[in-house]
């Protein structure tokens, strides 16, 4: 199962790159979930895929009996889905501010930081 | 059905069984206590008058914990503490060796000099905000990272304190914030993804997440692993954190936008975090694939010095100037780290260490310079020596200091750094590590000739006659820091040396966390 797997994967992080590289903000955005999704997928997939066995040790046994699900890639994957939730949430507000106030999501035209038009420094004292 | 019969089961292989001693519990004081002050903090976010002592007072502590820790260390050697009774590589574990608790005493030193300067010049609105809170939680990610010994757990934190580096970044919401949070926000996601990637491929190859583990079984298994994969994944990914030469833009984009002693603490804090990380998986976890793309961090490390020196120069701005200024000290803590060896590592810890003091006081100065003056622009700014000679000198010293001369904090580690190159043989090296400095002192001479020695071009506005105390306080005690280490530089010099050769030959860090080899 982890070759198709893998192409899923791979299917996602050229979805999320392609997206991230365009300069407007929502696209960003949504590659963005895409390659927390991605990511995702892949903590997954390097836990080694087996069948829902839960790893329940059985009574009079002091390890496991048979081939169970592998719980460590699942309690990371839980911790990098809640982080990338919040990141994505602060992110989406942040650009709806950056519209607001820049009217603009276009990321080329996001020059109030850094003017276009520099002004050099003193040349002389 | 019946429980297992006690006999059967040996406990002691998998869990802790005997309570850790009481100063082990240092290990993690300085995290729980950061996030417990910060959670107070939150709570009496309302309270804007109690706040700054009651944050001094919390980041006091953390710099005696810290502190504690690291005698503790420099005794003892490695210390760690497993959390919830798992025996490692099971349980998530703390280890801190001499390089983290280094790293972590600076950064409770560079976060309390903020905490005092954001005393008088966070205004109630910031902190309304949740400034205070802010700056507990970032730091407890920011002592988190050094003192984990858990490679999740290092992205956990990593993402602890980029969570609360975004809300300090917005405290204002100007529209120039606003624009520099953007850039910032998305391209350290996208960096701390890479990292993600990277640990699971790292969990998928090894099989284990705790550092002393993987090091252990990266030397065992080296060959029928990729494992050059892996350590370019990671090169990338901490080199965007640390903001090296060809994934920098975000920092020169967003660290002039907030308030200054923001930008003060990102300079004192954030780039080190990925220099730290870097240090920690490609010269202790996989020494060798380090070795091998050293050419590529080498060149790397030349380019960011350059163009973070020639963007120094370019900048009229004197905190956008700050900005390539921190980008170029990166390039000579990477340069460090690609030469290698006590003499390479031990200088870009140094550099490092120096780095987070001078640059938070290189922020701190221009703020008062700023307000002092009322400008940014050196086109405009001047006359700030006739006014107060005691500040001018202050930042003088600091301005040595930043380009690497004698007798500051900044010459010995480039010292250390230039000859580990020449010593290899790699002389463009330790040229460009000299030329840099040259190229620092000209962009910092300016600002010296310009805002300081050349007279006022436009009327002091009124009220801004002296500097703030708080902001005093705190640039003198970091200035007092470089200039004492500069002077004295052979206690540290020692440390570093002995936490360089810590990581190249991590036995002590492995015993600690497998003890009589249970591994």
């Amino acid at each position: 199962m982890e070759v198709p797997f893998s192409l899923l994967i791979g299917i996602f992080f050229a979805a999320a790159v392609y997206l991230m590289l365009s300069k407007f903000l929502v696209r960003i955005l949504l590659g963005v979930a895409i390659l927390g999704n991605a990511v995702n997928l892949l903590l997954f997939t390097t836990g080694r895929i087996v069948r829902e066995v839960p790893p329940i040790i059985p009574a009079a046994f002091d390890h496991q009996v048979a081939v169970t699900a592998n719980p460590l890639p699942q309690a990371l994957i839980l911790t990098a889905i809640v982080i990338s939730f919040s990141f994505f949430a602060f992110l989406l507000v942040l650009s709806y501010r950056a519209f607001q106030d820049l009217g603009t999501d276009n990321a080329n035209e996001m020059r109030v930081a850094e003017p276009a038009a520099d002004i050099a420094p003193p040349t002389g004292y | 059905m019946a429980a297992p019969a006690a006999s059967a089961i040996d406990l002691s292989k998998a869990l802790v069984l005997a309570p850790p001693a009481l100063a082990d519990w240092l290990v993690i004081l300085p995290v729980a206590w950061c996030l417990a002050s910060g959670a107070i903090l939150l709570m009496l976010r309302k309270n804007v008058r109690l706040q700054p002592p009651l944050a001094v007072a919390a980041l006091v502590v953390l710099l005696v914990l810290d502190a504690l820790l690291l005698w503790r260390v420099i005794d003892g050697g490695p210390v760690t503490m497993v959390m919830g009774r798992w025996l490692p590589p099971f349980g998530i574990a703390f280890t801190v060796d001499l390089a983290g608790a280094l790293f972590a005493l600076f950064s409770a030193l560079v976060a309390l000099a903020g905490g005092i300067y954001a005393a008088e010049s966070i205004d109630a609105s910031g902190r309304r905000y949740g400034f205070y809170p802010f700056l507990m939680l970032l730091m407890a990610g920011v002592s988190g990272a050094f003192l984990t010994g858990d490679i999740f757990n290092l992205y956990v934190w990593f993402e602890v304190l980029l969570i609360s580096s975004f809300g300090l970044l917005v405290l204002g919401s100007e529209p120039r914030q606003i624009d520099g949070a953007v850039k910032y926000a998305f391209l350290n996601l996208i960096a701390t993804t890479l990292f993600l990637i990277a640990v699971g491929y790292l969990y998928g190859l090894f099989g284990t997440l705790n550092m002393a583990d993987i090091a252990a079984k990266a030397g065992e298994r080296r060959g029928d692993l990729p494992l050059m994969t892996l350590g370019v994944l990671f090169v990338l990914a901490f080199g965007m954190k640390a903001a090296a030469f060809p994934v920098n833009f975000w920092l020169p984009a967003s660290y002039h936008t907030p308030r200054i002693v923001v930008s003060a603490l990102f300079a004192g804090l954030l780039t080190k975090v990925g220099i730290y990380a870097l240090i920690r998986v490609m010269v202790m976890l996989f020494p060798v694939e380090g070795d091998e793309l050293s050419f590529v961090i080498a060149a790397a490390a030349a380019a960011t010095m350059i163009f973070g020196a020639l963007g120094a120069i370019g900048q009229s701005d004197t905190r956008r100037l700050l900005g390539y200024l921190v980008i170029s000290g990166i390039g000579v803590m990477l340069a460090g780290i690609a030469v290698g060896g006590p003499g390479g590592v031990g200088g870009a810890l140094f550099y490092a260490l120096h780095s987070m003091v001078v640059m938070t006081a290189l922020y701190m100065a221009t703020g008062v310079a700023g307000r002092l003056s009322g400008a940014f622009d050196l086109n405009r700014a001047g006359g700030l020596y006739g006014r107060t000679a005691f500040f001018s000198a202050l930042s003088l010293v600091l301005f040595l200091s930043v380009s690497g001369m004698p007798p500051f904090s900044g010459f010995w580690p480039k010292v250390m750094v230039a000859k580990a190159a020449i010593d290899i043989g790699a002389w463009w090296l330790a040229g460009t590590v000299l030329l840099t400095g040259f190229l620092t002192m000209i962009a910092v001479g300016r600002v010296w000739v310009l805002a300081y020695w050349r007279p006022a071009n436009i009327p002091a506005a009124p009220g801004e006659g002296a500097p703030r105390t708080s902001a005093m306080l705190s640039l003198s005690a970091l200035a007092l820091v470089t200039v004492l280490v500069g002077l004295f530089p052979d206690p540290l010099l020692q440390q570093v040396q002995q936490a360089a050769s810590g990581l190249a030959e991590p036995s002590a860090y492995v015993n600690s966390v497998f003890p009589q080899g249970a591994r």
